[in-house]
């Protein structure tokens, strides 16, 4: 990396003074309120809140689906990534212009067709239900609003790897005599599992977190263990007590979470980037 | 380089693509033509009304409101801030450009959260704003209004412009801005007739992303809103409809996700757009 | 012929690659493929690889053809210009990978790669990744990954391409003696002329797709049966006529004449062992000098035309406006299919060596 010691480019200290100042005005002071907040607790009622069986239970919900929807994205949205880039078909502009219609479709929307779709009176819940899959208010349906709201991050993590893929080295691979899946299996997916990690774990913190689109179609029973952590959180908000502390001690632990993802994901990138420096 | 003649797709690579496309139909313009046609399965009459309520239409206003201002917050954000993370190294650069993202990566609902922890009942700012208020005798609210709606959308679009902005400057390097600081031109001319030009479009790119997702932003601004007709955003509003319960109010919700809809659609063909030309632009400039 | 090539014909959308290509390079030979980029000789080396289907010709490989052999079972080891090794395989595994494909016993596996690291003068580093290798050992490592199944053919295409100069002609050495010593028939491609004339044992010079000339470098250089081979081969002057100069009178007029450096000799005026020669000589102005590293390369003017020549750094200082007995030996006279060698009539039977 250069140093860049001598700044001849002007601008240093009033561009670091707005990033510092809007970053922590906007981002963290709230952040840390929550933090500082859930202190409000003593630690055994902190223990106490954050273990209670529908706050276990809502974190076990949503990461468990959020593993299952971002699993399922990274197998399909491989293979979008790669008929993508490598083949021709009618209608690929089209599919590769609309990939981030998750990203702009507001989640409330998506979330009430999702939960209608996939309900008894929606036709693909009926073809569900015909092979004995409850589609709506079952972790079913949870995962498929999960997978819905994750494709963009899997395709848009790979494609531009798998653009730059130098073609030379699949044809290394098939001068030595490898077949296609022994190439895909030893050179064409170790190039790409940073980019596949990347995506996972991009589509994983956002699925742990999601709120809108899951809501509706989840049906939030403790018992039938569809309640999310975003909907308890909400939920205590929401309550006539309005519990925020309590609120607040959850909402740390999911941010916990969050930060253990994100520090993960930079550690991927890391690795990848001192192999194709 | 020589340019390959396409052969004749094998039946793996059109089972690949069948599978593919399949998937995608399924999982993406299905349930998006699933909204129009809940939305209009009882007629035009309902529809109609259902998009004209009052109702609606104050929604569409916050929307509108929540997404212009964060919009233009984030883009100064992300301008300062790119300039400062491509044209100097420091110490904690890499903390920052983490910090910043984190909105990426957190539960909306924490960022609702968030602001009703400092701006909320016994929050910890609250007592800034209480004084405030009764120094300037004004009656300001900073969650549970419209101002709250407004921080939420801030705070959950905030890295968008940034993210889209930073590769682009990253390729453009810094020569042409050295070359003008040595010649003596000052900052902001730097920027404007020196960096600006090359990054006009990855920066819009950035915007039309953000303002889609300040326009679909619903649980943070669940959380700090206050009530239908007032503070509503679209997205509340679906909601409400929805929750609601009646038959009628169920299609009026998927009336009103129309809207949001085809808002959906302009945002992505203007974002195609964007990225065609900032592609082109690349390629003009040999990148 | 170990490999021979018959009647390849190879068109893309907008340009023929090949057209009616037909050669052949003896068993243990090395054969180079020269030509300007853009002339068709990556896109042959490709089809006799497998991994270009020609439009129409044969290949053959130790006797039988190969045209519905895929790529991976025609024995051929290939070397790409950027090596293509595998980013997230060490040395080791880059080596391994096709002995690997084959299904080998690990020992076997271990035993071959250990053999080749020894050969390729990389032991110890069997353990680092590509991105930790000099342009040099990647391409050692590319080299032995090629070679590790043991195939009968070796393919390399611009082998020296992406490696700086002073590396490139150690590494020049070495992969000619690599090959002699493994014993591997090889076809190469590059673009510099140099090389292909310091390895090859045989050159085919392509341009726009066809053959111009086949020959050993000693062959191609001395007899060049083509203008483009002519000036392709050597860093040669051109001029449209020799008026002026004595011993050339014979020369047939309106045709492009060729001059390389060595048929020009530029001695200082007081020279003495070259007194009894100077009236055989022209009068040459020194216009100018650079550096070439080992060597000075001199332009002259004589009779209005530039010349240019190599001098040697052992020999007396010379000074720009100089003026100086120029000898000119011979010339390549062009004409349309075939070249002609026209000695200067004056010097015949003189030596000034």
């Amino acid at each position: 990396m250069r140093k860049k010691r001598n700044r001849v480019i002007p601008g240093f200290g009033l561009t670091m003074g707005i990033t510092v100042t809007m970053l922590s005005l906007l981002i963290l002071l709230p952040l840390a309120s929550v933090l500082i907040r859930s202190f409000e607790l003593t630690p055994a009622e902190f223990w106490e809140t954050i273990t209670r069986s529908n706050v276990i239970g809502a974190f076990q919900t949503s990461i468990l689906c959020a593993l299952i929807a971002a699993a399922i994205n990274c197998v399909f949205g491989l293979i979008l990534a790669w008929i993508l880039v490598r083949y021709d078909f009618p209608g690929k502009r089209l599919i590769d212009g609309m990939i981030e219609l998750p990203f702009a479709l507001p989640t409330a929307v998506a979330g009430i067709t999702l939960a209608k779709m996939y309900s008894d009176q929606g036709v693909l819940g009926q073809a569900l239900e015909r092979i004995g899959i409850q589609g709506s208010y079952t972790r079913v349906g949870l995962v498929i609003a999960l997978v819905f709201v994750g494709i963009p991050f899997v395709v848009r993590s790979i494609q531009p790897v798998l653009r730059k893929l130098p073609p030379s080295c699949e044809e290394a691979a098939l001068m030595l005599g490898a077949s296609k899946g022994f190439t895909f299996r030893h050179v064409i997916l170790p190039e790409l599992t940073p980019a596949l990690l990347t995506g996972f774990g991009l589509a994983l913190a956002r699925g742990i977190g999601e709120y809108g689109s899951v809501i509706y179609i989840s049906g939030n029973s403790a018992k039938n263990g569809t309640q999310v952590v975003s909907y308890v959180i909400m939920q205590k908000l929401n309550s006539g007590s309005a519990d925020y502390v309590g609120a607040a001690a959850i909402a740390l632990v999911l941010l916990a979470i969050s930060f253990l993802l994100m520090f993960l994901l930079n550690l991927v990138q890391w690795f990848a980037a001192r192999r194709t420096r | 380089m020589k340019q390959k003649k396409k052969a004749r797709p094998s039946a793996g690579q059109i089972a690949l693509i069948v599978i593919g496309v399949l998937f995608f139909d399924v999982m993406l313009v299905w349930p998006l033509a699933e909204v129009l046609y809940r939305a209009l399965k009882d007629g035009w009459a309902l529809y109609w009304s259902a998009v004209t309520a009052k109702t609606t239409l104050s929604a569409l206003g916050v929307t509108l409101l929540a997404a212009i201002i964060a919009l233009l917050v984030d883009t100064f954000f992300a301008l300062a801030a790119s300039w400062l993370l491509t044209k100097f190294d420091f110490r904690g650069k890499s903390l920052l450009t983490t910090l910043i993202d984190i909105p990426f990566s957190i539960s909306p609902v924490i960022a609702g959260l968030a602001f009703i922890m400092m701006f909320g009942r016994s929050g910890l700012a609250t007592p800034v704003v209480n004084w405030f208020n009764d120094t300037f005798g004004t009656d300001i609210a900073l969650v549970f209004s419209i101002h709250g709606v407004v921080l939420a959308t801030i705070f959950v679009t905030f890295p968008y412009v940034l993210r889209e902005l930073l590769p682009a400057m990253n390729l453009q390097g810094n020569a042409e801005e050295e070359a003008a600081a040595i010649l003596g031109a000052g900052g902001f001319t730097i920027f404007r007739r020196v960096t600006l030009p090359h990054i006009k479009w990855p920066l819009i790119y950035g915007m039309v992303l953000c303002a889609a997702r300040a326009f679909g932003e619903f649980g943070a601004v669940y959380a700090v809103s206050k009530a239908r007709g007032e503070t509503f955003t679209l997205p509340l509003e679906v909601d409400a409809l929805y929750m609601s319960g009646g038959a009628d109010a169920i299609t009026q919700a998927f009336a009103v996700s129309s809207i949001l809809v085809l808002l959906a659609l302009v945002m992505l063909i203007l974002k195609n757009i964007a990225e065609w030309r900032a592609r082109k632009s690349e390629e003009q400039e040999g990148l | 012929m170990f490999v021979e090539a018959r009647h390849l014909n190879k068109r893309f959308d907008d340009y023929e690659a090949a057209k009616d290509i037909s050669f052949g390079v003896e068993q243990g030979k090395m054969a180079a493929l020269l030509g300007p980029s853009g002339g068709g000789k990556t896109t042959i080396l490709r089809m006799i690889a497998g991994l270009e289907q020609q439009d129409s010709g044969d290949i053959l490989i130790d006797g039988k053809n190969v045209n519905e052999v895929p790529a991976g079972e025609r024995g051929i080891g290939f070397v790409f210009q950027n090596y293509a090794l595998f980013r997230y395989m060490n040395v080791y595994d880059n080596i391994a990978f096709g002995l690997k494909v084959q299904k080998k016993s690990k020992a076997e596996i271990r035993a071959r790669v250990t053999e080749l690291i020894q050969l390729i003068g990389l032991n110890g580093l069997e353990k680092r990744y590509p991105n930790q290798l000099s342009g040099g050992q990647r391409q050692r490592v590319a080299f032995a990954r090629a070679i590790a199944p043991g195939p009968g053919l070796l393919l390399l295409d611009e082998p020296f391409a992406a490696i700086d100069a002073k590396v490139r002609k150690e590494l020049r050495v070495w992969l000619r003696d690599m090959i002699v010593q493994v014993g591997i028939t090889s076809i190469f491609v590059t673009h510099d002329q140099e090389e292909a004339l310091e390895v090859a044992d045989d050159i085919i010079i392509l341009n726009e797709g066809r053959i111009e000339q086949m020959g050993t470098p000693t062959e191609i250089y001395l007899h060049p049966k083509t203008p483009f081979v002519a000036q392709f081969a050597g860093n040669s002057s051109v001029v449209e006529n020799l008026s002026g100069f004595r011993g050339f009178e014979g020369l047939p007029t309106g045709r492009k004449i060729l001059i390389r450096p060595e048929f020009v000799e530029a001695f200082k005026k007081g020279n003495p062992q070259m007194q009894a020669f100077a009236d055989r000589a022209e009068d040459g102005v020194v216009t100018g000098i650079s550096f070439r590293g080992n060597s000075l390369e001199v332009r002259l003017e004589v009779h209005g035309i530039t010349l240019v020549t190599n001098r040697s750094l052992e020999r007396r200082e010379i000074h720009l406006g100089e003026h100086m007995n120029v000898f000119l030996y011979r010339v390549y006279c062009m004409e349309e299919g075939c070249t002609q060698v026209v000695e200067n009539e004056r010097l015949k039977g003189v030596s000034v060596e």
